[in-house]
């Protein structure tokens, strides 16, 4: 295990210096994505600008939805950052061959493949993330429980490692297909629906959306779940939902690791 | 004996039909090179649909709050119905892949191939990016098709006959628009070697302003502090939402009349701009160019 985090320190240390090398670069890059989030939070504003909560009596009106969006620009943040740039970078290395090289090391493959490369500028949504977590919080009528407070960072955490096991489930599509351009735009898409509180999906077809959001592609808990815990009070259902949450991770990271093992074994090499 | 120019002269039809022919054949070409991971494009394709699950999701939410019928002129109706012409001209004025492509052939130099070769590299790309869009229009054809039957009561009953004719016309425009705006973008590889974050930063822009986030109808009440002059006003002199807005609201009647051709010259005008700027760009970028080794 300490070898594994040396490893990961030399990776984080590589990519950090790799960033300062081109820091125009990089400071551009961190101005973009900080770009990005602003133009959605401008974009939240013009809508509450045309109504005081999203979805009737849904409890989501500014603040407690700014603290949702804080919640997803943290979790997004992390894995922008430690996860997605190597999980880009696979469809590339199966289609080439490069992915041989990785599986003649001595290594675990799966640490290796979704651990090799960080992208340090995507850190600056999660730090924003956490300033505007604060200014809601502190906005909001009724404080957080304690207890909720203590309850967020291991939400959070449970969020990263679903989309951790999405990611790893992806790169395992990946080694199978040959190729998977649309990895990174299938990640997009299906984050999408995290973006917004599980309320929006009601009705014929947003209910059973919902539940297959919830229960079979479990993105709907990522954010949801942490941000209903620090925005809305801990009622009877919040405690199953917050339960469901740490088994879905668990279960998470269990399950991408069979699938991606399952594929590496039937992996065949590009090159000669 | 004949020089080279002299015999070039004497076979202008030749010269035309081998024009034609090495155009027939990049876009035979690039056709197979798309088919050749089907499962993989008809992924993406489809992919494709789920954003706008959520943002009719969203401003049904919103609307159901608010107890409001219309909001900046869109009944929710109406709002589903923008979403999915917005997705459709999308379909025709995106590129993606193009501007990133450039950059990457002039950083690693399998641009140089383009400078000694008897093909002009612009007309190439467009080539490619036409056998591209018609991979995915047969792709996306039955999905397309099937969620528009889906969602037909959302819309408005159709347009007369010339309002389809400028829809048409502003989706062809949009697609050339589209092609040139990210053609020239790519080009700015020439002078940096890392575009990335400016590619970034436009598909930032081109995402707020082209009216994909929303309909740009809706900025019409933010002031800009010239008097009388709102930001949707501002917004109608870039080329951006001509890639995106300008076409869903042509259709949905938000947009006729003079306001409708003065919008079509417009679009029209900024496509022209565009390949001056894009040929123009490329003169200069192969001028400063250098290439070394094989």
């Amino acid at each position: 295990m300490g070898r594994y985090f040396k490893i990961f320190s030399t990776f984080a240390r590589a990519c950090l210096v790799r960033d300062m090398t081109f820091r125009a670069n990089f400071l551009l890059e961190c101005l973009t994505s900080l770009g990005w989030m602003s133009m959605n939070l401008a974009f939240y504003l013009l809508i509450f600008s045309f109504t005081p909560e999203i979805g009737r009596n849904s409890g989501w009106s500014r603040e407690p939805f700014f603290a949702f969006v804080a919640t997803g620009l943290i979790i997004n943040s992390i894995v922008q950052t430690l996860f997605m740039p190597s999980a880009s970078e696979l469809t590339e290395m199966v289609r080439t061959g490069g992915l041989d090289s990785v599986l003649v090391r001595p290594l675990d493959a799966q640490f290796l493949l979704s651990m090799h490369r960080f992208d340090f500028s995507s850190m600056a949504n999660g730090i924003v993330g956490v300033a505007l977590l604060v200014w809601s919080v502190s906005r909001f009528s009724v404080a957080p429980p304690l207890i909720a407070c203590f309850l967020y960072p291991v939400l959070i955490v449970c969020g990263v490692a679903i989309l951790y096991g999405l990611i790893i489930m992806l790169a395992a599509a990946t080694i199978l297909m040959g190729r998977n351009q649309s990895l990174y735009d299938f990640w997009f898409y299906i984050t999408n629906f995290s973006r917004y509180p599980a309320e929006i999906y009601a009705g014929p077809w947003g209910g059973p959306l919902r539940m297959v959001c919830t229960f079979v592609i479990p993105i709907l808990l990522v954010v949801n779940v942490p941000a209903g815990t620090i925005a809305r009070p801990l009622s009877g259902n919040a405690w199953g939902m917050i339960s469901l949450t740490c088994v879905v991770a668990i279960i998470s990271v269990g399950v991408s690791r069979i699938v991606f093992q399952a594929a590496l074994a039937r992996y065949r090499s590009a090159s000669s | 004996m004949r020089t080279y120019a002299e015999s070039a002269r004497l076979q202008p039809s030749y010269g035309w039909l081998s024009g034609l022919k090495s155009w027939w054949r990049m876009l035979v070409i690039c056709l197979e090179e798309r088919l050749a991971y089907r499962t993989d494009f008809a992924l993406g394709t489809v992919m494709r649909f789920l954003p706008i699950v959520t943002q009719v999701f969203l401003w049904t939410a919103v609307f159901n709050a608010s107890d409001r019928t219309d909001i900046a002129g869109y009944s929710r109706d109406n709002i589903v119905a923008y979403y999915l012409l917005a997705m459709l001209t999308r379909a025709f004025s995106s590129m993606p892949g193009l501007a990133g492509g450039v950059s990457r052939s002039i950083r690693d130099g399998s641009v140089k191939k383009y400078l000694i070769q008897p093909v002009d590299y612009v007309g190439f790309l467009l080539a490619s990016r036409i056998a591209h869009k018609l991979v995915y229009y047969i792709v996306a054809m039955i999905p397309f098709v099937s969620v528009l039957f889906f969602c037909r009561s959302y819309f408005p009953p159709a347009p007369d006959g010339l309002t389809i004719a400028a829809y048409v016309l502003s989706l062809v425009l949009s697609f050339l628009l589209g092609f040139f705006l990210e053609a020239t973008l790519g080009m700015i590889g020439f002078w940096f070697l890392e575009v990335s974050s400016i590619i970034f930063a436009y598909m930032l822009f081109q995402y707020l302003l082209s009216g994909h986030m929303f309909p740009i109808d809706m900025l019409a009440d933010i002031p800009t502090g010239m008097a009388g002059i709102s930001l949707a006003d501002v917004v109608r002199f870039l080329p951006f939402e001509y890639t995106a807005y300008f076409p869903a609201a042509v259709w949905l009647g938000k947009i006729t009349g003079w306001e409708l051709v003065t919008g079509l010259v417009i679009e029209f005008t900024w496509l022209i701009v565009m390949i001056g700027v894009c040929r123009f760009v490329w003169w200069r970028g192969t001028k400063r160019y250098s290439g070394f080794g094989g």
